[in-house]
Parts: structure tokens; sequence; C-alpha cells
């Protein structure tokens, strides 16, 4: 991984080339663009080794016991290998890092108007230490018995011990690589969180702040919040593995639904840690380009709180048949189908934003829609998914997979497109090519809906996941032809990524250059030079704030945008 | 390579930064003990035998470990007090004081864990015991950094540098010390 850490390097560091002193200092900035790049970069490589690990068990899938091009045959330990991480990474190496560290460490201190983070060399040890989880993790693929095999969520007893996992040091490999990855991320969030609140611009007050940086904070706190009993659940399952405590052991007095109550009361404030950040992206997206106000700032904020406060109280509805109380599983489908009304006011604020707007379609712009469209069908279906009746019958089913990828491929991979290539002339002071741009969109978007439309209707007949052959079950080996759509589709998507790829080497040859404000946005960070330097602004020119972020359309000014930083009297 | 931004020294909220930044770790530690003390509570309650594990710990010795503890905090208010003066020596003083209070309370603790593993209470005797010395060890753990980030801050307080450190390393250890006064009860008189 080191290999990979330095081929990163070399990726987006024109300067880094082959001088040592160069790169070492690179890996030891503390400045917070150079911090988002390694995120973003280490991100997307993961989110590389994800897809490619999709891509090996939806072949084995569709074609059972073949020879899968560039992969071999997948073993059955394999299969449970690959499905494990490919969860695994997308959560807590890609969507995380991604939407939370690389664009909170590049958007927060540009868009307040700060220099930099409060604490930049914790921000620099946050990556690190982040780096040192990506290397666990992808050591332990490699380790006898192969990567850990007992599903993302670890469930013990299966997770808990060798014997029915196979995987034993795999398995404890994962909980060290995910420990390492929370106490990166804590560090991180502090970091973020006292950012916002002590470091803003002379004359930024609350309602002053960009909405993508409340959303940010607000899924920080929301993550320190929750994942502190799954830290304390990690050491005890740590224990159980490699020590013989029986924390999670039925046989010797312990509970294993206890971890499961560990795990969700972390898992599902964490759909919402990833979920804030992307909504973020995409009201800021919105509103310049439908050249509009945000409809409801403040709506839209205190709903998000209510989500945060509402989303601690929801976890059970992923232990329905656990063996949980009746009676609490009402209370759970209750507070679950309450959660749907902020979230639907979320997307009801940015579709009231856009209405009456002057809309320009451009490819930021699409990934932005299409999260709202795509993200709605995710939200939809879960409430088939919160109300237990329903569940008992749905739970661990193709509706299930279907369902959460269609809230998270919005969210980690639409919403991340959305925000990079919107950001992106800032991070590089070079446009995209929008036509490619677009293409990419239209090929991502179209198989993204002809992969997990089928495993909807899988699901419905009762399908089960993290099943090695469903060839083996008489009743389910009559859908084969749908799966092997679901997986075409797939190779067709991975396949037109190689479009944005050429798209990134194209406009980093000779992209036509982005200038300060290229997109003729209000908020501070396209107020300076793109790339910004070291230190974002000159020191004499640090920026101050006279009005609210989405001023668009002003009636008292002749251009349509007003920059929050220029004084009231130049109107 | 590392100087200090700006973004250091500005304080929108009133609060300094550093202040700022303690109250969100604690916030964060509290939801990792909470978790597993709300965890080793629910198996308690589910497991009554488990109070014939608890008679077996010494209440005495986790009685003078508490006073240890509180007694450290109040000589780090101390160390607080004498750095708002501006006196830094005193400060460092006061806070090598609470250190040695953080040893002995480690050593006390080696010497009772030392004696209940010879009789055969292990990590894995029980329900009760894995929770005892998981919950205390990793209190034990933050008093140790906690005692190590002391050490930096008083050398550089005895120097006269960074005096607002002080109260911040003072805070942390007040925190160290709640956790114990939940761990105590739970752990040793409960029975």
């Amino acid at each position: 991984m080191a290999h990979a850490a330095t081929a990163d390097a070399h990726d987006h560091s024109p300067h880094a080339h082959h001088e040592q002193s160069r790169l070492v200092k690179y890996l030891w900035s503390t400045d917070h663009k150079v911090i988002a790049m390694q995120y973003l970069f280490t991100g997307m490589f993961m989110a590389l080794v994800g897809g490619v690990m999709a891509y090996a068990f939806r072949m084995q899938d569709a074609f059972p016991g073949s020879s899968i091009p560039g992969f071999g045959v997948v073993a059955p330990g394999e299969y449970n290998s690959l499905v494990t991480m490919h969860g695994s990474i997308m959560i807590f190496w890609v969507a995380m890092p991604v939407l939370i560290a690389a664009f909170g460490n590049f958007l927060i201190p540009l868009m307040i108007g700060a220099d930099d983070m409060v604490f930049p060399r914790i921000n620099r040890l946050s990556y690190q230490v982040f780096l040192l989880s990506v290397i666990v993790i992808l050591a332990s693929l490699f380790v006898p018995g192969g990567a850990f095999g007992g599903a993302w969520t670890a469930y013990p007893p299966l997770s808990a011990q060798a014997q029915f996992n196979q995987t034993g040091p795999g398995a404890s490999m994962w909980v060290i690589a995910v420990a390492l990855e929370f106490v990166a991320f804590l560090l991180g969030g502090i970091n973020f969180i006292v950012t916002l609140m002590n470091a803003r611009a002379p004359g930024m007050k609350a309602f002053d702040i960009p909405l993508v940086c409340w959303m940010i904070v607000i899924a920080s706190i929301l993550f320190m919040l929750s994942v502190g009993p799954l830290i304390a659940g990690a050491g005890m399952l740590l224990f159980d593995q490699l020590v013989g405590t029986a924390f999670f052991d039925p046989a010797r007095g312990g509970d294993p639904v206890l971890w499961q109550h560990l795990f969700w009361f972390f898992g599902h404030p964490e759909v919402y840690v990833v979920l804030l950040p992307a909504v973020g992206f995409v009201i800021e997206i919105v509103a310049v380009f439908a050249r509009k106000k945000v409809f409801g700032y403040k709506t839209l904020l205190y709903t998000t709180v209510a989500i945060g406060v509402l989303s601690f109280f929801v976890w059970a509805h992923h232990q329905f048949v656990a063996g949980i109380d009746p009676r609490m599983a009402n209370i759970f489908t209750i507070t679950t189908l309450l959660i749907s009304i902020p979230v639907a006011e979320l997307i009801l604020v940015i579709i009231a934003t856009l209405y009456g707007g002057s809309i320009r379609l451009t490819v930021p712009m699409l990934w932005a829609l299409a999260f709202v469209f795509e993200f709605m069908i995710g939200g939809v279906t879960g409430i088939y998914l919160g109300a237990s009746g329903a569940d008992v019958y749905l739970h661990d089913t193709f509706f299930v997979l279907a369902h959460f990828h269609y809230t998270f491929f919005p969210i980690a991979i639409i919403g991340n497109f959305a925000a990079f290539t919107f950001w992106f002339p800032k991070m590089f002071g070079k446009m995209l090519d929008e036509r490619l741009g677009k293409i990419h969109f239209w090929g991502t978007i179209v198989t993204f809906n002809a992969i997990f439309i089928p495993l909807f209707f899988l699901g419905l007949k009762g399908e089960h996941r993290r099943v090695y052959s469903h060839l083996n079950f008489p009743e389910l080996a009559g859908m084969q032809p749908l799966r092997v759509f679901a997986t075409a589709a797939l190779v067709v998507m991975l396949l037109f990524q190689l479009v944005f790829l050429y798209n990134l080497w194209k406009t980093f040859r000779k992209g036509p250059a982005a200038g300060k404000n290229p997109w003729q946005a209000n908020t501070l960070e396209w107020t300076t030079t793109s790339p910004p330097p070291h230190g974002n602004w000159p020191a004499d020119q640090m920026p101050k704030v006279y009005r609210g972020p989405y001023e668009y359309g002003h009636p008292d000014r002749a251009e349509d945008y007003w920059p929050q930083n220029l004084p009231p009297q130049s109107a | 390579m590392s100087h200090r931004p700006m973004a250091t020294d500005r304080s929108a909220t009133g609060i300094p930064t550093g202040r700022l930044a303690v109250w969100w770790v604690l916030a964060s530690e509290i939801v990792i003990f909470g978790g597993l003390l709300a965890s080793y509570l629910m198996h308690r309650l589910g497991h009554p035998e488990w109070a014939n594990a608890t008679a077996v710990t010494n209440t005495w010795i986790g009685a003078f470990n508490t006073l240890v503890l509180l007694s450290s905090s109040f000589t780090a208010v101390l160390g607080h007090q004498a750095a708002e003066k501006g006196d830094g020596r005193q400060a460092a003083r006061y806070l090598y004081m609470t250190m040695g209070g953080a040893a002995t309370f480690i050593l006390v603790k080696t010497y009772e864990w030392g004696h209940e593993i010879a009789a055969g209470y292990t990590i894995t005797s029980n329900g009760f015991w894995s929770f005892y010395y998981t919950a205390a060890g990793l209190h034990a753990l933050h008093v140790i950094a906690g005692a190590i980030i002391m050490g930096i801050v008083a050398r550089d307080a005895a120097r006269g540098r960074n005096l607002h450190r002080v109260e911040l390393i003072g805070i942390y250890w007040h925190f160290v010390d709640v956790v114990w006064i939940f761990l105590f009860p739970l752990l040793y008189i409960a029975k």
C-alpha cells in the first residue's frame, strides 16, 4: 500500500516528480487542501478496489463456478471475503473519507474564509491514522485464510470465532482497521467542528455559513456521538477473538444481540452521517445552477438537526428478526417512519429551490438532480423495510440490498461526482470537459438503475443476500436471466468510468483555465485563485462577510449573483 | 512547515479554540465509556450471580484509589490557579504532584490486579471479570496517557510556555476522575 500511496502522491501533485524532499514535504504537509487531496485520492483508489470486488462477486452470482476474466474462479470462502470487503470498503474507506474528510477538509476553511483548519497538525495525524487503517485492511487480503468473511456488519458469533468465519487473522485485522478509521475520523471531526465554530471570517454569522459546512459539521457531531459504543464493542469483539473472553458468546453467558445493538446504534446514524454531506453538496450546486436563493435555509438546518436527533432512536429496525420484543419493534417502526418526514423535507427544500429558477444543466447540476431522483427511490423503498411486518419477510433479501444501494450509491457515488465536478475548477484550476462529463453521467446513471431494479424483484421473490450460488436453490434458479442482466449492467457501468478517467487525464493535460469563479457563485472559496495558494488568501486580503451565501438574482443588482465578501456599497 | 494559522487564534464563539476542542474530545470519550458501561449494566441486570464475583473485588483498595484520584484532581485545580496567575513554575509543581497521584493509582492497580490474577480471576473467568478488566483497563490507559501529556505540559509550563494548556489537561484529568467515580460503585460496591 505504501506503493499505492506513492502512486497517489504522483497523481495529483505536479510538483512531486521524483524529488524525494518534495514528496516527503507533500506527505507531511499540514495544508488542509493537500490533506483533502490525500483523502480524496485514497478514497478514489479504494472505490476502485471496492468496485473490482463487486465485479468479481456479481460475475460469480451470474455465472456460478465459472472462471471470471481477470480474477479466476471465486471459491466459496473468497466469495464471503469479497462481499464483506466490498461493503466495508465502500462505507468506511470510500464514503467516509471522500464525503466528509476530503470535502470537509477542502471546503470548510475556504468557505468560512479561514487560512487553514484550527489544528493543522491534528489534521495531518488524522490522515496518517486513516492511511494506516487502509494499509491494515488491504494487508488483510493477503493473510492466511484471506480477508474477513463475516459480513460488514460482523455479527457474532460468526465474527467472533475463527471456526465459524474461517478467516481468523482477517477478522481481527478488520476490527483493528475499522477502529483505526474511527480514530482518524474522530480527530478530523473535532477539527471540523471547532474550525466551524471558531474560525469563521469576520462578519460571518451562524446563518451566513454555507449549508454544506453545516451539513459536514452536523454529520461529524452525529458520528462522534454514535461511534463510541461501537469503539467499545470493537474492543470487546477483539477480546472475544484473541483473548477468549465471552462478551458475545451465549454459551458462556454473553449476548450476541448486544453487538447488534452497539453496531446499529452507530450504523444507523452513520447513514445520515454520509447522507448529510451529500445533501449539502446538492443544495450548494442547485442554488448556483438554479440562480436562486435556497428555499428555507433555516428550515433545512432545523430539519437536519431533527434528523440527527431522530437517527439515534431508529437503530433496532435492523433487528426485527433478531428476536427483539415485538412491542419494541412497534416503537422502532414508528420512529423509523417518523424520520422519513424530515428527510422528505430536505428533498422538498431542494425541489422548491429549483422552482422558478433559471436552471443551467451543467454536469454538476445533472449529478445533483440525479441524486434527488435516485435517493427518493431509496427512501421510498425504505418505508417497506421500516414497517416491522413487511421487514420480517424482506429481511436480508436482495430487496434490502437494492434499497440501501439506492441510498448509498446516490450518496457516495452520485453525490461525490456532483461535488467533484463542481469544485474541480477550484481544486485544480482547470475546467473539465462538459461533453465527456455528460457521457459519463448518463452511462453511470442508466446502468446504475439497470443493476438494481432487477435486484428489487429478485428480493421480492425471496432471494437472500450473501448466497454463493443461487442455482443451488431450485425455486430461485429460474430467475438467473435477471442476475445476468444486472451483472452485465455493472460491467458496462465500470467501463463507463474509463470515460471519467479519460476526462481527468485530458483536462490535466490541456484543460482550459478555470479562473477564480467559473460558475459565478457567491461563497467565499470562489473569491481566491484556482487552485488557492497555501493560506488560501494573501494574509492582508482575508475575506470579510457581509451577507448570506445564496443571494442570487437580487433585484437591486445588475449581476445575478452577489458574493458574500463584497461590501454593501458596491451593489 | 507547521506555522500556526490565523484560524487557530480566531474565536467566533468567545471560547478559546483549545478549550472548545477538549470539550469535544470529552464528548466523544463519554460515549465510548457510556457504551461500555451501558453494556455492562445490561449484562449485570441479566446475571444476578455476578454479585458473587463483585464480592471478591476489594472495596477498600478501590476506595483508596478513589481518594488518590480525587486528590490529584485537586492539585490539578491548584495548578490551573497558578497558571492563571502566570506562575508557570508553581503550576508545573502542582502538575507533577498530580502525576504522582496517577503513578500511585497505577501502582495500586497493579498490586490489586496481580493478586486477583494470582487468585485465578482472569479476564476470561466469566462475564463480570471480562468487563472488570476491560473497563478498568481502558480507564487505566486514560490515566497513563493523561499523565504523559501532563508531563509534557508541565515541562513547558515550568519554562513559562503554553500556560493555557495547564487548564486543558486539567479538564481532561477531571474527566478521567469522573469516569472512575462511575466505575468504582459499579465494579466494587454493587454486590
